[in-house]
């Protein structure tokens, strides 16, 4: 008989399972019902535990270390609030399908239902935002549970998982054995496309006139961008991104239409309205991609790649649907196609459209505009930062605008649209990356709901250019009450409640700039980028009322877009 | 159009709560649902009945099928099936109207489980119209109260056999 194994205390066995995950980092907070784990943390060297501010804070954290890198962002929260801090922070890692694993702590397990102190129902709460969740109650299921969560938060369609620990279960004993295989007989991701569908798909993109490749975040997440672009370019097939596909060819590249959608190029949006092949490669047919839907290329023949069978037929109804693995399925489109199609004609329809309608953020003007500033950043990182925007105007400019060369490297809160995302999730994506600029990019609203991780990146020398576009006005929300709500600014105009910025970063620790002159950008952004021993601030001070354009109005044809603001006495 | 969905799920602490969430969070409504256990220990089935239009029952099988704790999604409705539906009716008698309605229970198959002074309680079993049938014949009786099962199915014959042979290792 075997001498019976060492009994491990479950927070033994916690980090016994992060250790076998290879896990770097822990974001995250301590509580009561963590105290165990924390105690273990202490005697810890193979990881580092970085303490956000917040909760909130801590998940987009990972969320943003998770995009950079493509591991799983893992979070370690208390129970009650704690746990309950973290919910915008999972559900915005499952809108944009981020492999997180977030452990909350919970009340001992004969307390759980009873109202006790800092008790939260989080495997409740969470469930609709999560890919999967798991109360563990025995600590002999803890090992295969963490095992099974690192497991699904990275395959098929990644997502956050979360992992709610009782304190009593932590403290408690048993013997340790990770399982090396995971069987989930429920849960058999498709990894392979169909060869008959692709090698129809195949053909028909051989065959026709006006393809067009309409690519998404499941390009960036499969790690996709050397196939997309190798396909790209030899069959010359012009590619147009939703946000989270952006990386996936340069935006600025040969193939590149930029983006579609509510503040998509114009011909990008003509493109998709106007093709006979559109392929959706790992995309959702969102409806800020599509508009109105029963006008949305109507003309073409539809074909779908996506590892969720549930993302087909979705919204809109396709002509060929190939389940599996975007990355393995474009590699073997390339190699199933016999002839390239004849895209000439095509791509000079496209140039028409071009010339027709171009970007135009009036440069020039007196006052500092947003877009300019977003240009010179992108000049003069020649697209090679890692580009983590917030939510609201400056996000869609920076889409527009910022040339982002490298997948990874564009790092938004796209589904959810959650402001307070820009701050924490550069933070994240800095441990991760330290070769290239980090750029954190805010606006004046979203920078102060999560204001208070400037200090995490001071604490760790984080190098990231936090960056505030600042117009004193929820810009996005100020735009749609011009437009479409009788210029009613309910609420959005800031000036008098914002604080002195570069006093407040400055109070953190940050060197810190403001910038109110166009002719001042450039010299700024030197001195900045120059610092890299530690997190920086700058402010831009921008044209107040500036608009977002072109825009397809909510609800509308995406071919049909406002170029510019319709009153000329209000141009800024 | 109405569908009958068989799902079989981990007999699993939650495992409902998931189902009940997806159709609440996006939107599908429900008829009737009713849970129970199967002949696998670790394995419960749920008897789904849901109306909607083509694409949304594509919808709802691809939801069932991404929840984890899901093991099969079949639409019964494109199968041969038996369904059937369990009610227990409380309905009012007086002292002329007693054998009209045993009448009843007895034509419908039904059996008197429980009487008292002025009801009787009856359980009947059949397919989900035959019960409809039944209520709208005791309707002008007065039914005190009722509790119906919500249908439970399961496909016929050899398919059984089959479709067993992909969940069971």
């Amino acid at each position: 008989m075997s001498p019976a194994k060492k009994k491990l205390s479950g927070a033994d066995i916690f980090f016994e399972c992060l250790k076998r995950e290879n896990v770097e980092y822990i974001f995250g907070y301590p509580g009561g019902a963590t105290l165990k784990i924390y105690e273990k943390l202490f005697e810890i060297d193979f990881l580092t535990h970085i303490l956000a501010k917040h909760e909130q804070g801590a998940t987009h954290m990972a969320e943003g270390y998770a995009r950079a890198t493509g591991k799983v962002g893992v979070v370690l929260a208390t129970s009650g609030p704690g746990a309950t801090n973290t919910v915008t922070g999972i559900a915005n890692a499952y809108m944009d399908s981020s492999p997180l694993v977030v452990f909350t702590g919970q009340v001992p397990a004969n307390l759980i239902g009873n109202d006790a102190f800092q008790e939260a129902d989080i495997v409740g709460i969470t469930r609709p935002i999560t890919k999967h969740n798991f109360l563990v109650r025995e600590v002999c299921e803890l090992a295969v549970t963490i095992r099974k969560a690192f497991y699904l938060a990275q395959t098929g369609r990644p997502g956050p998982v979360v992992v709610d620990l009782p304190k009593n279960m932590i403290a408690s004993e048993c013997e340790f054995e990770y399982p090396e295989k995971v069987d989930i007989r429920g849960y058999k991701p498709t990894v392979d496309g169909h060869p008959n569908q692709i090698k129809k798909a195949a053909d028909i993109i051989s065959k026709a006139k006006r393809p067009l490749l309409y690519v998404g975040g499941g390009v960036i997440m499969s790690n996709a961008a050397e196939e997309l672009r190798a396909f790209a370019s030899r069959n010359n097939l012009p590619v147009t991104m939703t946000l989270q596909g952006l990386g996936s060819i340069p935006t600025n590249g040969k193939q590149s239409l930029g983006m579609l959608g509510m503040h998509g190029m114009y011909w990008a949006n003509q493109a998709v309205n106007n093709c006979d092949v559109l392929v959706a490669l790992g995309a959702r047919f969102d409806d800020r991609v599509t508009g109105k839907l029963d006008t949305f290329a109507t003309n073409a023949y539809k074909i779908h790649v996506d590892i969720d069978p549930s993302s087909i037929d979705k919204n809109v109804v396709v002509d060929l649907p190939i389940v599996g693995s975007v990355k393995n399925i474009i590699a073997d489109l390339d190699k199933a196609m016999k002839d390239k199609p004849d895209t000439d004609a095509w791509w000079k329809q496209i140039e028409v459209w071009k010339a027709e309608c171009p970007l135009n953020y009036a440069n020039g003007s007196e006052t500092l505009r947003a877009g300019y500033v977003i240009e010179r950043i992108s000049e003069k990182t020649n697209g090679h930062a890692v580009i983590v925007p917030d939510v609201g105007q400056h996000q869609m400019w920076i889409a527009q605008l910022y040339n982002v060369v490298h997948p990874r490297s564009h790092i938004s809160s796209g589904g959810l649209g959650t402001m307070g995302f820009s701050v924490p999730a550069a933070i994240g994506a800095a441990f991760a990356i330290k070769d290239r600029p980090i750029v954190s990019i805010s606006g004046d609203g979203g920078f102060q709901m999560n204001i208070q991780e400037l200090s995490t990146a001071v604490a760790h020398k984080l190098p990231v250019k936090f960056i505030v576009i600042n117009n004193a006005f929820l810009g996005m929300v100020r735009q749609w009450q011009e437009l479409f709500h009788a210029e009613k600014y309910s609420f959005t105009d800031l000036s008098a409640l914002n604080p002195n910025f570069v006093k407040v970063a400055e109070a953190f620790g940050l060197p810190s700039f403001s910038v109110d002159k166009a002719e001042n950008v450039d010299k700024v952004l030197d001195e900045a980028f120059a610092i890299n021993d530690k997190p920086v601030f700058i402010e831009f001070k921008v044209s107040r009322e500036d608009m977002v354009f072109p825009m397809v109005p909510a609800g509308a044809s995406i071919s049909d877009m406002m170029i510019e603001r319709l009153n000329p006495k209000r141009m800024v | 159009m109405k569908h009958t969905i068989s799902l079989l799920v981990e007999n699993r602490f939650g495992a409902f709560d998931r189902v009940a969430t997806m159709f609440s969070g996006k939107g599908f409504n429900i008829s009737s649902i009713s849970i129970g256990e199967t002949e696998i220990n670790e394995i419960s089935r749920m008897t789904i009945v849901v109306s909607g239009e083509d694409q949304v029952m594509e919808q709802i099988e691809k939801q069932l099928n991404r929840l984890i704790d899901t093991i099969k999604v079949v639409d019964l409705t494109k199968t041969e099936r038996c369904e059937r539906e369990l009610a227990l009716i409380t309905v009012n008698y007086k002292p002329g109207t007693l054998e009209e309605v045993k009448n009843v229970c007895d034509i419908f198959r039904g059996t008197i489980v429980d009487i008292c002074n002025k009801s009787l309680t009856m359980e009947v079993t059949g397919p989900p119209a035959k019960i409809d049938a039944i209520v709208n014949v005791l309707m002008p009786y007065g039914i005190k109260e009722m509790a119906r099962s919500g249908t439970v199915a399961i496909r016929r014959g050899e398919q059984v056999k089959q479709a067993k042979k992909e969940y069971v290792q």
